[in-house]
């Protein structure tokens, strides 16, 4: 009889004061690691399965080029298109883009401006070489063909 | 007055202060989409200036080493059909590791290739002089009906070899090699001494207008 009593002594309830800290600290590290996605992708982004990928320091220093096929097809055809920040744009705007991406760097870092290119995988190659053509002429030279991680077997 | 002040309690209730972090940290979670920037990094050639005619580099054949791709995804690797690219970056490694006719520079850096690199160097004299600059180019060349995935996978294999080859050289595999970012100067320092001497050589030709638009 005396065990049981002395259970019923011990407190029921668990300190939860330290609850909201723990939480804090999650909110904290997905507020820091969160980037709001500020434009919609209009065109498909499969993106191709590589291995030997390499990952980028400077956040800051790339601008993102989608290229795919037109999610929506009665609107913008079935052709491969470029997507820059939210609009689809033609081959030949890409001189005036990258100098509007160059425009929002520091003057030091504007030779070092990145361009990741999200391609489907479904695209060929002709579209690709007149992005790269455009890209050279508006030197910006460093290009990051962006794919996803596979496995070698 | 001074009495009822201090009757009055001193906390603040925090008791909801949890629910109210609960809520922020489910909006994060929600929108938030970890950013893999991930890929394989090119370097574009610089753009040529129409008054200046290119400049004629002069490289022997055996010095190149040929990869087309044509509008049906085959491949011609040096004059020979393959239908995918399996095995592409043992090749590609072998080519550059080859020192056909190397100068005094390029015996130096053979002398300075770990042992299992040199191993695997032959001295065959049909294929590359040496992996030094101007010694072995590799040459991608695609049609404009080559899909992309395609592409990119030989780039992929070719990278695949010189990451290899450069993390031989300062005793890390490929995967750790590449994982380098030059951030502290100790990794910079490996990544030069891996790099130093084989530049990477990879010349991506003007695809050709077959199969596309």
């Amino acid at each position: 009889m005396s065990k049981f009593k002395k259970k019923t002594n011990t407190s029921q309830s668990i300190p939860t004061s330290a609850l909201p800290d723990i939480i804090f600290m999650l909110l904290f590290f997905f507020m820091v690691t969160t980037v709001l996605r500020e434009s919609d992708i209009l065109v498909e982004q499969k993106l191709p399965q590589m291995t030997q990928l390499q990952k980028l320091e400077k956040k800051t220093l790339i601008s993102y080029l989608y290229v795919g096929k037109p999610k929506n097809t009665a609107l913008y055809g079935t052709e491969p298109r470029i997507q820059a920040n939210d609009v689809l744009i033609g081959t030949k705007d890409i001189l005036l883009w990258v100098n509007q991406e160059k425009d929002k760097l520091s003057e030091a870092e504007r030779d070092q401006i990145t361009v990741s290119m999200k391609v489907d995988k479904e695209v060929k190659m002709g579209p690709i070489s007149d992005i790269q053509f455009e890209l050279r002429e508006a030197d910006a030279r460093k290009l990051l063909y962006a794919s996803t991680g596979r496995i070698e077997n | 007055m001074a009495r009822k002040k201090g009757r009055m309690s001193q906390e603040v209730n925090a008791g909801s202060m949890a629910d109210i972090a609960f809520l922020l940290l489910i909006f994060f979670l929600v929108t938030t989409t970890i950013a893999s920037d991930k890929g394989i990094l090119n370097i574009l050639p610089p753009k040529q200036d129409p008054n200046v005619p290119p400049p004629e580099i002069k490289l022997n054949e055996r010095n190149i080493f040929n990869i087309l791709v044509n509008a049906n995804d085959q491949l011609l690797v040096e004059g020979e059909y393959r239908e995918n690219t399996a095995g592409l970056s043992e090749d590609v490694k072998d080519f550059l590791l080859n020192f056909g006719n190397p100068d005094e520079e390029a015996l130096a850096l053979f002398n300075s290739l770990p042992q299992s690199l040199r191993n695997r160097a032959k001295r065959e004299s049909s294929s590359s002089d040496h992996p030094m600059s101007g010694g072995a180019v590799v040459s991608i060349k695609t049609n404009r009906g080559t899909s992309y995935e395609v592409y990119l996978d030989v780039f992929d294999q070719v990278k695949k070899a010189y990451f290899e080859i450069y993390g031989e050289r300062v005793g890390l595999s490929a995967e750790q090699y590449r994982t380098l970012t030059g951030k502290t100067p100790a990794e910079k320092e490996l990544m030069d001494r891996g790099k130093e001497g084989i530049p990477m050589a990879i010349s991506i030709a003007e695809p050709d207008k077959i199969g596309g638009n």
